[in-house]
């Protein structure tokens, strides 16, 4: 059996000040693989920034993220990472289908195949369905598909769970136990209660 | 993972976007051929006037319906997050951004060119400027396009965007308008005009090497 190889996100004294105000700083953590980190806090106190530095959309007002040692933007970080955000990154003018052709074309293939991938997030017959026609759960679910047809080591979810069922929720937890497994690393912010048996969860709470 | 699977993809997938809302193609074409028929209408029955002004008409209409398309650029594909997944890709963001700006082209840029011959010639222009004004036309929206694009992804954050857009863009037309009218008006009169088509390649070329870049920071810019 080959060895998987050991990722680690690793942040320094990061801190993030936005409108004259320290949402956090000083902050560190390292996240192996395996791994899951979550991020708790209330509303306003900075999860979506701190994962969105994590993104490298935002540089961090002073400290680094490090993807196996190296800065992120001088390391492979990008094509081992995906994200998704508040918005579901899905355009509605196009078909369920469409939607992840495209983001398989801007991606590295990975374990499943879209048809695998849209029945494991229970949305296999929706292929020719317009986005605009699909509830707001069935969307989130859609961008959930994009993780598992691609190939990446760190997730980054945003409130994956906002406006899932509870059917919904349990098959994420699912998907986040098989994939820290895998040996991939997952940090999310959540505001329900997660159940992920067997993963070593870290959790940053932000104030 | 090819770049340029991806870089065909997403050209694809902004003509299926754009067919699939007519509405965007049509509205530039409309207001092109609007502005253009309604000219004779104001200046009236002086056919030699309306002839004498036929290019620079053309080409202030097809640069302001080229302003007017531009919004439409990264608008929605900001809304959605779209552009979110974009950037995150690990293929370079200028190279996919160029694609959306020649998607962007295709869907309104090349239409112009299709009914300017027609309009050309409700305008009275000579004949033989009727190619030079294509050419020029063929050289010039790619322009326009590409130095659109990065007004628009340094606008596409802000809400009312759109007075600071054509503020930064139009300024920066001006030279393309220069040329690429002058030049119709030198074939309408028999003069030769490589100098003004050389100028306009070469504008063509820089705007194509160095646009990108910074519209694909400006985005990174705006999405923070």
């Amino acid at each position: 059996m080959e060895t998987k190889p050991i990722y680690s996100l690793r942040g320094t004294e990061l801190s993030c000040i936005r409108d004259d105000r320290v949402l956090f700083e000083g902050l560190a953590f390292e996240l192996r693989s395996g791994q899951v980190l979550l991020l708790e806090g209330k509303n306003g106190s900075g999860k979506t920034s701190l994962l969105r530095i994590l993104c490298g959309f935002r540089e961090p007002d002073s400290g680094q993220v490090l993807w196996c040692g190296d800065a992120i933007n001088d390391s492979e970080y990008y094509a081992d990472m995906a994200y998704i955000g508040h918005l579901d990154g899905v355009k509605k003018e196009l078909t369920v289908f469409e939607n992840l052709k495209i983001s398989l074309a801007l991606g590295r293939s990975g374990h499943y195949t879209i048809q695998q991938a849209l029945s494991k997030v229970h949305l296999s017959g929706y292929d020719d369905a317009l986005v605009q026609a699909l509830s707001a759960g069935q969307k989130r679910r859609l961008s959930l598909a994009r993780l598992l047809i691609t190939q990446n080591i760190v997730w980054i979810l945003d409130e994956p769970f906002t406006s899932l069922d509870k059917q919904g929720i349990a098959l994420i937890e699912t998907l986040m136990t098989e994939h820290c497994a895998n040996g991939g690393m997952i940090i999310l912010t959540s505001h329900h209660d997660i159940e992920l048996h067997s993963v070593d969860v870290q959790r940053i709470i932000l104030s | 993972m090819s770049l340029s699977r991806a870089f065909f993809a997403i050209i694809r997938r902004d003509l299926v976007l754009a067919l699939r809302r007519r509405a965007e193609i049509a509205n530039p074409l409309l207001f092109f051929i609007l502005v253009i028929t309604l000219f004779p209408l104001g200046i009236g029955a002086q056919p030699h006037l309306l002839q004498a002004i036929a290019p620079g008409i053309i080409w202030v209409s097809a640069l302001l319906a080229a302003m007017l398309s531009l919004d439409s650029l990264f608008r929605s594909d900001f809304d959605d997050g779209s552009l979110e997944q974009i950037l995150l890709s690990a293929h370079p963001a200028s190279i996919l951004v160029l694609g959306k700006i020649i998607a962007h082209w295709l869907v309104t840029g090349l239409p112009l060119l299709i009914v300017a011959p027609l309009l050309a010639v409700f305008l009275g222009m000579p004949k033989n400027s009727i190619g030079i004004l294509l050419l020029t036309l063929l050289l010039g929206t790619p322009v326009l396009s590409l130095i659109g694009a990065i007004g628009v992804a340094l606008t596409v954050g802000l809400r009312r965007g759109g007075m600071i857009l054509s503020l930064l863009v139009l300024p920066l037309y001006v030279p393309v308008l220069i040329f690429a009218s002058n030049a119709v008006e030198m074939a309408g009169s028999g003069l030769p005009v490589n100098a003004q088509i050389n100028i306009l390649v070469s504008i063509l070329f820089m705007a194509l090497v160095l646009a990108p870049w910074p519209t694909s920071a400006a985005l990174k810019m705006s999405i923070n």
